[in-house]
């Protein structure tokens, strides 16, 4: 007597089949890496968002070269000025497209169709990128870093926050400014884009949403 | 540059004009975007898959 053929077993789940299956079908390198976009996207409108990435590779750039040298440099040489200027006007280029990108993304209400978690991450980002800027005020080792701090002293004294966020401790500010809150802002930056890239971008608010496939044409 | 700036205040609004001029030119880019056209390379596509872009 033949016995049945045994049923094929489905795989032992582990975290790495469960990470690689959840990227794959959350993200696939046709999302990652378009090469077509809606017609509505052709608009000056979206390009703010990336125009501040420019910004912020300047800023990064920059800001290496600042750290290298040190404040006597940035101060005194020639070339110094020149990268000490580039730093803070590449920083008025971040936030001005970022608040551009802000006012687009609110009068088309980017959090519509499942992408809150994108708006809300960009909130944060702008939150923490005021801080770093802030940081990058009072450590210019001059007068002028000098007056901020001392200033901005009172308001976190009163605010509660100045025990632990000490705005005289120079070692603090330029820790802080030069690799914490630049590793934020850059990881909260990445998962900005992926979320971008894994919900698309936002259709105008009077363009329907085109018909969801149904559960058996849906991949799996 | 190291004079300070001239303010403008009416009622409790007090502004530099630096920043005054900043904030009116960040709203013409703002505008010219939306008006302006975009180039296009007739590389647009409708969304498909329930994805936008």
């Amino acid at each position: 007597m033949r016995e049945a053929s045994p049923k094929p077993q489905a795989e032992p789940s582990n975290w790495t089949r469960s990470i690689r299956r959840l990227l794959a079908r959350n993200l696939p390198l046709k999302h990652l890496l378009p090469d077509r976009q809606p017609v509505y996207v052709g608009s000056w409108v979206y390009v703010f968002g990336v125009v501040a990435i420019a910004g912020l590779i300047w800023v990064i750039a920059s800001g290496v070269v600042l750290a290298f040298f040190g404040p006597q440099w940035w101060h005194e040489d020639g070339v110094g000025r020149f990268v000490n200027s580039l730093h803070l006007w590449s920083v008025q280029v971040f936030f001005i497209f970022m608040v551009l990108h802000l006012w687009g993304q609110y009068f088309m209400a980017g959090w519509r169709d499942g992408r809150a978690p994108t708006w809300m991450v960009g909130v944060v980002i702008f939150a923490f990128s005021i801080v770093a800027a802030f940081t990058g005020f009072i450590s210019q080792q001059n007068f002028d870093g000098e007056w901020i701090a001392v200033n901005a002293k009172d308001a976190t004294n009163a605010a509660g926050i100045g025990s632990f966020f000490n705005v005289l401790n120079f070692g603090q500010m330029y820790g802080l400014h030069i690799v914490l809150l630049p590793m934020l802002v850059v990881t909260l930056i990445g998962v900005h884009l992926m979320l971008v890239r894994m919900h698309g971008v936002v259709r105008p608010i009077d363009r329907k949403q085109p018909a969801q496939p149904s559960a058996e044409e849906r991949p799996s | 540059m190291d004079t300070p700036a001239t303010y403008l205040s009416w009622n409790f609004i007090l502004i530099s004009v630096p920043n005054l001029l900043m904030i009116a030119g960040m709203i013409v880019v703002f505008v010219v975007a939306l008006l302006a056209p975009f180039p296009s390379h007739g590389e647009v596509a409708e969304p498909e898959d329930g994805h936008d872009a």
